[in-house]
């Protein structure tokens, strides 16, 4: 951090800078007759201006903000290498197609022959993913990959009361995301861990033994897994699963390492999200929006949710024909603002450019891991994809934790891997690099993590007592969970 | 190399470092069976090929800006001050993540925790989220936490006229979760049938969900639906499709609702054809363990300066996966940072005018419909009932004069018949602070003549 005031010193809450009288707005002048809302609205149901809301001026806005944005470590700033959230460069030309009046401004409602362009857009879009996948159709309507997870198991739970089936249990291993079981549980099923191999994949015997019980609707399973190693077994999985009526999800957050690689089609799956927010650049927004698509297999294609962009001759349409359809599962079609980014970036980067994406993400991390293996600790040797989990055993002799090295990296001006996940590694780092980087910054991020190696070592305290260059040094967590304050009150200031 | 990618430099050294001679040797770990050729897409596009394409799809489209429009029914269309945006570009803002590393994050942190206060103002209730993904599945998570607060009441009330595509999302939710739904009508006046609701209350309802403005436009009558509700033992949700509404109607906190939520578009998010939308959700401090989604919280650094981090985390998927209040992870904090900084332009009185322009110029509208007689064409369907900024005129072939509409220039509302045939036949007709006069003038000019 530079010497600015404005990065040193705390910023105020937009409420404690209110000052009676100023205003940061001015409304068109009324031109039609004012109205007394106690004439034309029952009078038990009006309220006034709103207590405690700010009086600031536009000035005072901007000024707020943009100082809350420099307290803010971004990937525009450098590497961001959060393991299994694919922090690459979100393109400007992105956000700029996704501004056009023709674009943004679009109402949801208008009648299909006034928003035809968009409809194409979705279409085209739905078709690229189709290639990219190889499944034959994808719904673009899941706000996020939580949200297409549960469109996908309401699909499979659909399906199988067709078949007047009502089994009950989901399988999913002990490396998933937390989303999965939520997702699993929220479509109505009841989740079973499974415990992965000595090498952190699926554990086959185990899967044949559940899948021997009867009442397995589906396996959840994420390629590659949360270590970034493929699950070498995937095919023989899904026949498994296929065999004994069971249906194979997939999890795609892992997808930016094998675009124009590999299938996920031909790996079986059933039904697979797209995080849009990883794999296809789509700005994280500091927490979403994101946008979680989901192809599916020639088995779920029935389910889909309503409605589904189709083709019709010349023209385009929204069609809610499909009678089993699970329904609608969010108001409107899909986060459009993000599939317009997401088409950008596929157009952009186009057929090589996207295998070469996938090359460069995985060629990045494994240059890292073959940096770093001397230094940090790596429990599962498997071949490493687009991310590596290293974890903290060589540091803890001096008892230095994964988080510790986390908030010294923040000194260092890096943005930490993913901590402490997933759960079957102890002291997780987990990180993804990305393609977006190239030697130099990757070079840069490496000397910190063997600067810190070294200083675990030599003066686990300095590391432990981390960080001392951000705008805030560690902050008490517990504290803030046992007297919880979630809102500014005038009370208090 | 492409643009967005490191060079063939880059790679040579990495591959030399790595011990490869090609990524290829990288990628060995992915079976033969399950690779795949060149994919079926056309070759990479300058920047300059992509923003021709785009503009294509743009100009494909009839952009509201061009008309004078009058579209609402869940999206709206007010003043979207310049500032909002130009913030939102800023990279750290739209290029960061989740916060989960609070000393690099104190601005998205502060923002949210502005955004949470800004949601309990609104509605008068006592914690807020940091957002979800729309106000569909906003009430969705609202009736799936009460179904938690009171596990053995396994029926949700839905009463009077409820947003078509957010009950068709209620529908997908709770089917599974063994919730059943009893719809409630409504009476002449557009209003909540009271008389059925009495009937459809009981000890095995978990959640009565009330929108209002309703779906027709109509203002319900919180304040004594609020105390029946609590009276019977479930939870209230005031479901809100209109946020602007809230700086003039008092909201349901205020009536002894536990839940308020529904959708902020309205506080100056584009339409973007309907998503990224912004969820939000606030309820009663009894409530807070139960809540869905992410809640930022003040604390101390260890030097004890004010902070802020996330916080009781121990609700969520991450932590709690099977068991967790809900499956949300990412949600829309950019969305929630554009309304913070909106709401923060507009301000106390802000948020009261735009109210108050909004409901005037409907008012407007509404007496030059009236004007026409309750003999014409078009006419309003609940004269006598009061609105807020949006109202049904009933006509018999809605699609019909929306094309003639359209063909002056004009985005005359929405249509019902694109609902179902179960709500009456008619526009759906929405007005903010940006309709001018003249643009009102020549939609009831329209109607005389068309309708």
């Amino acid at each position: 951090m530079n010497g600015s005031r404005t990065l040193r010193e705390p910023e105020r809450l937009i409420f404690e800078r209110s000052s009676q009288g100023r205003v940061g707005y001015q409304l068109p002048a009324l031109e039609v007759p004012p109205v007394d809302p106690s004439a034309t609205l029952p009078a038990a149901l009006l309220r006034g201006e709103i207590e405690g809301m700010p009086e600031v001026s536009e000035v005072d806005v901007v000024r707020h903000f943009t100082r809350l944005s420099k307290w803010n470590y971004s990937v525009d700033e450098g590497l961001y290498p959060l393991g299994s959230c694919t922090m690459k460069y979100n393109p400007r030309i992105n956000e700029e197609l996704a501004r056009l009046a023709g674009i943004a401004q679009l109402h949801p409602l208008q009648p299909e022959d006034q928003v035809q362009g968009a409809l194409a857009l979705m279409w085209e879009l739905e078709q690229a993913l189709v290639a990219v996948t190889g499944m034959p159709k994808v719904t673009l309507q899941p706000a996020a990959g939580a949200h297409g997870e549960l469109a996908g198991m309401l699909m499979i739970r659909k399906a199988l009361m067709d078949r007047g089936e009502h089994r009950k249990l989901v399988l999913i291993p002990d490396s998933a995301h937390g989303t999965n079981p939520a997702s699993a549980v929220f479509a109505g099923f009841e989740t079973v861990e499974i415990a992965s191999t000595a090498q952190g994949t699926l554990d086959l015997a185990v899967l044949a033994r559940h899948l021997d019980g009867g009442d397995v609707a589906a396996l959840m399973v994420t390629v590659p897994n949360t270590l970034g190693v493929f699950e070498p077994e995937i095919v023989k999985t899904a026949g498994l699963l296929h065999e004994k009526g069971a249906y194979l999800y997939m999890d795609g957050a892992n997808l930016n390492s094998f675009v124009g690689i590999a299938y996920p089609g031909k790996m079986g799956a059933d039904a697979l999200h797209i995080n849009l927010h990883k794999t296809f650049s789509t700005p994280h927004g500091g927490g979403g929006p994101g946008a979680g698509p989901v192809a599916v297999s020639q088995a779920l294609v029935s389910y889909l949710p309503v409605p589904t962009v189709e083709k019709v001759g010349g023209r385009y349409t929204l069609s809610y024909d499909r009678p089993k359809s699970i329904g609608k599962v969010r108001g409107f079609y899909g986060n459009f603002g993000m599939l317009v980014r997401a088409l950008a970036y596929i157009r952009s980067l186009g057929r090589d450019g996207l295998k070469s994406m996938s090359e460069g993400a995985v060629l990045n991390a494994n240059y890292i891991r073959k940096r770093l293996e001397g230094d940090y600790h790596l429990q599962y040797d498997g071949p490493s994809l687009h991310e590596v989990v290293f974890d903290d055993t060589f540091q803890a002799a001096s008892g230095v934790k994964n988080v510790d090295i986390a908030k010294r990296l923040l000194d260092y001006g890096f943005h930490p891997p993913t901590m402490s996940f997933p759960l079957i590694v102890h002291g997780a780092l987990m990180i993804e690099p990305t393609e977006s980087d190239g030697i130099d910054e990757l070079d840069a991020f490496i000397a910190a993590m063997k600067t810190i190696a070294v200083e675990a070592k030599e003066n686990p305290e300095l590391v432990k007592g981390a960080p001392y260059t951000t705008p805030v040094a560690r902050l008490d967590e517990v504290r803030a969970a046992r007297q919880p304050v979630l809102r500014w009150q005038r009370t208090k200031s | 190399m492409h643009r967005y990618l490191a060079g063939e430099d880059d790679r040579r050294k990495m591959l030399d470092a790595v011990g490869c001679a090609s990524v290829e040797e990288l990628l060995a770990s992915i079976p033969q069976e399950v690779r795949c050729g060149a994919l079926d897409l056309p070759p990479a596009a300058s920047e300059e090929e992509v923003r021709r394409q785009f503009w294509a799809y743009a100009i494909a489209n009839s952009a509201p800006e061009c008309f004078a429009s009058f579209l609402g029914a869940g999206v709206y269309r007010h003043i979207a001050p310049a500032v909002a945006d130009a913030m939102l570009q800023r990279g750290e803002f739209f290029t960061a993540y989740t916060p989960y590393q609070p000393e690099v994050s104190q601005g998205t942190l502060q923002a949210v925790f502005e955004f949470q206060t800004f949601v309990c103002q609104l509605t008068q209730l006592d914690v807020a989220n940091a957002s979800l993904y729309d106000g569909a599945t906003a009430v969705v998570e609202a009736v799936m936490m009460a179904a938690r607060v009171l596990p053995k009441r396994r029926r949700v009330v839905v009463a009077g006229a409820f947003h078509p595509d957010w009950s068709a999302v209620l529908d997908t939710y709770c089917e599974p979760m063994g919730l059943a739904i009893t719809r409630v009508g409504w009476g002449a006046d557009g209003r909540v049938d009271g008389g059925e609701l009495a009937g459809a209350l009981g000890n095995d309802v978990c959640a009565v969900v009330v929108q209002s403005p309703n779906f027709l436009g109509v203002v319900e009558d919180l304040s004594t639906l609020g105390p029946a509700i609590a009276g019977s033992g479930a939870l209230g949700v005031h479901a809100v499709a209109e946020a602007t509404s809230l700086g003039l109607l008092a909201p349901g906190g205020r009536f002894g609702f536990d839940v308020v939520c529904g959708e902020m578009q309205a506080f100056g998010l584009p339409a973007a054809f309907g998503g990224p939308l912004l969820g939000f959700f606030a309820t009663k401090q009894a409530h807070v363990r139960q809540m869905p989604g992410r809640l930022v919280g003040e604390t101390l650094d260890s030097s004890g300066r004010r902070g802020f981090v996330l916080t009781l985390s121990t609700r969520e998927q991450h932590i709690r996966r099977a068991k967790a209040t809900s499956n949300i992870c990412t949600n829309h904090g950019l969305m929630a940072l554009a309304a913070t900084i909106v709401l923060s332009l507009l301000g106390r009185k802000g948020v009261r005018d735009v109210a108050l322009a909004s409901h005037a110029t409907a008012e407007y509208l509404k007496a030059g419909v009236r004007d026409q007689g309750s003999g014409a064409r078009a006419r309003l369907a609940f004269p006598q009932s009061p609105t807020y900024n949006e109202f049904l005129v009933l006509h018999d072939d809605p699609d019909v004069l929306l094309a003639r509409l359209k063909a002056e220039g004009i985005l005359g509302g929405v249509s019902t018949t694109r609902f179902g045939d179960s709500w009456p036949k008619g526009l759906l007709v929405a007005a903010t602070e940006r309709n001018t006069r003249e643009e009102c003038n020549r939609l009831l000019d329209a109607l005389r003549r068309l309708g």
